[in-house]
């Protein structure tokens, strides 16, 4: 609740204070003249000031619910108390005697096993105590265990702090809180601040520092070069046999009825079965190795590369055809100088789209059984509950699925410069 | 016998869902070699079709098409064809477009680089060689489109409606060229329009094609198209026959017209 807030203030006085500078300092060019522009689709473009602020928004809220060191400290959320903390207890012993005694209690990281503090036991019958609790966490404290009349005595907990507490109670302290089992143990809660605990969400730099180590020293016997490589090359040589044998299929689909009307019904029925719910059979059929991935990208591609080259075909302008014709064009010059270029377009955006989904796909597929994969990566990762290498996998992935697309955007624009302007 | 002869056409078909249209009836017709007739008729008189059966796209339920003395069985480089805008192949640049017939019969590149540089200048496009289609303006783009389809050299060239979206200013320009071309070249062509000026400028024989059936409803030989090759169309329409021409052609198109609508109207 509170990181939405922050995130929407921070989206909202963004876009006052570029918008505010921006009035200032004029724009005159032709959209900017523009009266329409709700609604005027060509008006709107991605303002660029957004993008990087929308970025550094989303690691500078990481950052302070974090504790990251990337982003300066006064910026941080209040942190989870650590160091030593004090309260005092009041028992009554059976008889109706009183006596306080005070409680050390030494908040350690979790990663760290420090030696308890020394503690002089006091005066009276109720003696000093220390505990040791780590951070994010709480502990039971038995804090009658070395005092003269123990719980077995009869005597309790009446207050803690000079605050009465019973079972099933609390206390609030300066540090945390204080609590009372039904039993009457006390229960000792240091306050957890509103930063993140690294095992859910580590800081920015605790993941790049992973990112560092497991690029030296790999994970589960593989590079992190290898991870990210076996799944790349599922990807394209799935994608490539599933072009190989999508592009002519969808060619035949798309100049001959009895191919069409023979693959249709495969096609359409295959189209909106996700490949992810092919992965069960496919394991089934070709085991967890290699050839079952390539099998179900191939799978993911062919439909789509079937569709897209059907659709490339289906779309080339009759008269395009005619003229080719009566320019003296044979069937196969026809084909290979008009219906392949004219479907160049659309085959490059089919290409686009199954590189996208095979990228899901093998990440899924990984998810449920690979020796080495960046999907397989995170999935073990987060069997131990390594957050930082969960995320990191994420951002990769994401970088990768993001550098494929543009990738082909840029072979796009360089191989079918016509595309949509016939 | 040379030249392009149209015997007995008809032409019908089915429409889904019952009934059918007879698109043409027994239509008779012969152009020499050389000849520049103009098609005109109301939309829905079948002038397209007798088009695509002309080039070859459609084959006719009666009669037939003979060509220099052989059948027309289907599209043929004899017979070029200037589409309205759309047809030029936008992933092949100016010099590729207009070389693509040549290039099909698999002429030698020289020779074919010599007649593309050649025809691009006929029709005023030499710089605009290594061009893509796209970056064209619509008139130039059928400037292409001619020069492409004589590239080919083919003896009859067929034209549907080929300045039908262009502007008016660039469309005059296109008559010329036209009109040049013709004269230059020697071809036959039939040249299909729903602009009367255009047939009347362009025609030296102008066909008058009637609706349900289509056939052909009447024809003219005119003198404009002789009078313009080399001079200014703004003076030929000021030509004594031209108005009174263009009045009687508009006349019987507005008539059909109406007579298809009073049809609509008491089936409706």
């Amino acid at each position: 609740m509170i990181p939405a807030l922050i995130y929407l203030a921070i989206f909202g006085i963004s876009f006052a204070v570029v918008y505010t500078i921006r009035a200032r300092r004029g724009r005159n060019d032709f959209t900017a003249r523009k009266t329409v522009t709700f609604g005027d689709e060509s008006a709107v473009a991605p303002d660029r000031a957004a993008s990087i602020f929308s970025v550094i928004t989303i690691f500078l809220l990481w950052g302070i619910f974090t504790g990251s060191s990337l982003v300066p400290g006064w910026l941080h959320m209040p942190g989870p108390f650590a160091g030593v903390a004090e309260f005092d207890y009041t028992a009554r012993n059976a008889d109706g005697d009183t006596d306080t005694a005070t409680v050390t209690v030494l908040v350690h990281p979790i990663d760290q096993k420090p030696e308890p503090l020394e503690v002089d036991p006091g005066d009276g019958w109720a003696k000093n105590d220390n505990a040791l609790v780590g951070i994010w966490r709480s502990g039971l404290v038995r804090v009658d265990r070395n005092d003269d009349f123990t719980r077995d005595d009869g005597a309790e907990v009446i207050e803690v702090n000079g605050q009465p507490i019973s079972p099933g109670g609390e206390v609030r302290t300066d540090f945390g809180r204080i609590a009372m089992s039904p039993k009457g143990t006390l229960n000792v809660e240091p306050a957890k601040g509103w930063q993140m605990e690294p095992i859910w969400l580590p800081s920015p730099e605790a993941v790049f520092a992973r990112l560092t180590e497991i690029a030296q020293e790999g994970f589960r016997g593989s590079t992190l070069w290898e991870h990210v490589g076996y799944s790349l090359m599922r990807v394209i040589v799935g994608f490539f046999f599933g072009a190989l044998v999508g592009i002519p299929l969808g060619y035949a689909m798309g100049l001959s009825n009895w191919f069409r009307g023979w693959f249709d019904p495969i096609v359409e029925f295959m189209r909106p079965v996700p490949p992810l719910a092919l992965i069960p059979l496919v394991i089934i059929w070709a085991g967890i190795g290699e050839a079952g991935k390539i099998i179900l990208l191939f799978l993911a591609a062919l439909w789509i590369m079937a569709i897209a080259a059907r659709a490339g075909v289906s779309g080339v302008k009759i008269s395009k055809v005619h003229a080719a014709y009566s320019l003296g064009a044979s069937k196969w010059q026809v084909m290979r100088y008009v219906i392949v270029p004219n479907s160049l377009p659309e085959l490059f955006t089919g290409a686009r789209v199954a590189m996208g989904v095979c990228w899901g796909t093998v990440v899924a597929a990984e998810l449920v059984a690979a020796e080495q994969g960046a999907g397989m990566m995170i999935m073990v990762a987060s069997k131990f509950q390594n957050t930082d290498i969960v995320i990191m996998g994420i951002i990769m992935i994401g970088v990768i699925g993001f550098g494929i697309d543009v990738l082909m955007r840029m072979a796009e624009r360089w191989l079918v410069p016509w595309k949509g302007r016939g | 016998m040379s030249g392009l002869s149209i015997e007995n056409l008809s032409m019908r078909f089915d429409i889904p869902g019952g009934g059918s249209v007879q698109a043409l009836q027994n239509i008779n017709l012969h152009l020499k070699e050389g000849e520049l007739m103009s098609v005109l008729g109301p939309s829905g008189c079948g002038k397209t079709t007798l088009l695509n059966i002309v080039a070859g796209f459609l084959a006719p339920t009666e009669g037939k098409i003979v060509m220099n003395g052989h059948d027309v069985v289907g599209p043929a480089a004899e017979r070029g064809m200037v589409f309205q805008q759309g047809a030029l192949f936008e992933w092949m640049n100016v010099r590729e477009n207009v070389g693509f017939g040549p290039r099909m019969k698999g002429m030698p590149k020289y020779d074919m680089a010599e007649k593309v540089d050649h025809l691009l200048e006929v029709v005023g496009l030499k710089d605009f060689k290594d061009k893509a289609v796209y970056e064209l303006s619509g008139g130039m783009q059928q400037r292409v489109a001619l020069a492409r389809c004589l590239a080919n050299d083919p003896d009859v060239i067929l034209m549907d409606e080929p300045l039908g979206a262009l502007d008016a200013l660039t469309r005059e320009k296109m008559q010329s060229l036209v009109l040049k071309l013709w004269k230059e070249t020697g071809k036959t062509i039939i040249l299909i329009t729903h602009s009367v000026e255009e047939a009347l400028l362009l025609g030296e024989r102008l066909l008058v094609m009637a609706p349900r059936p289509g056939r052909i409803h009447k024809e003219y030989r005119l003198p404009f198209a002789d009078l313009g090759v080399n001079a200014d169309l703004r003076e030929v329409k000021k030509h004594a026959d031209y108005n009174s021409t263009r009045e009687e052609i508009l006349n019987m198109i507005w008539n059909m017209e109406e007579e298809i609508m009073g049809r609509a109207e008491e089936s409706a």
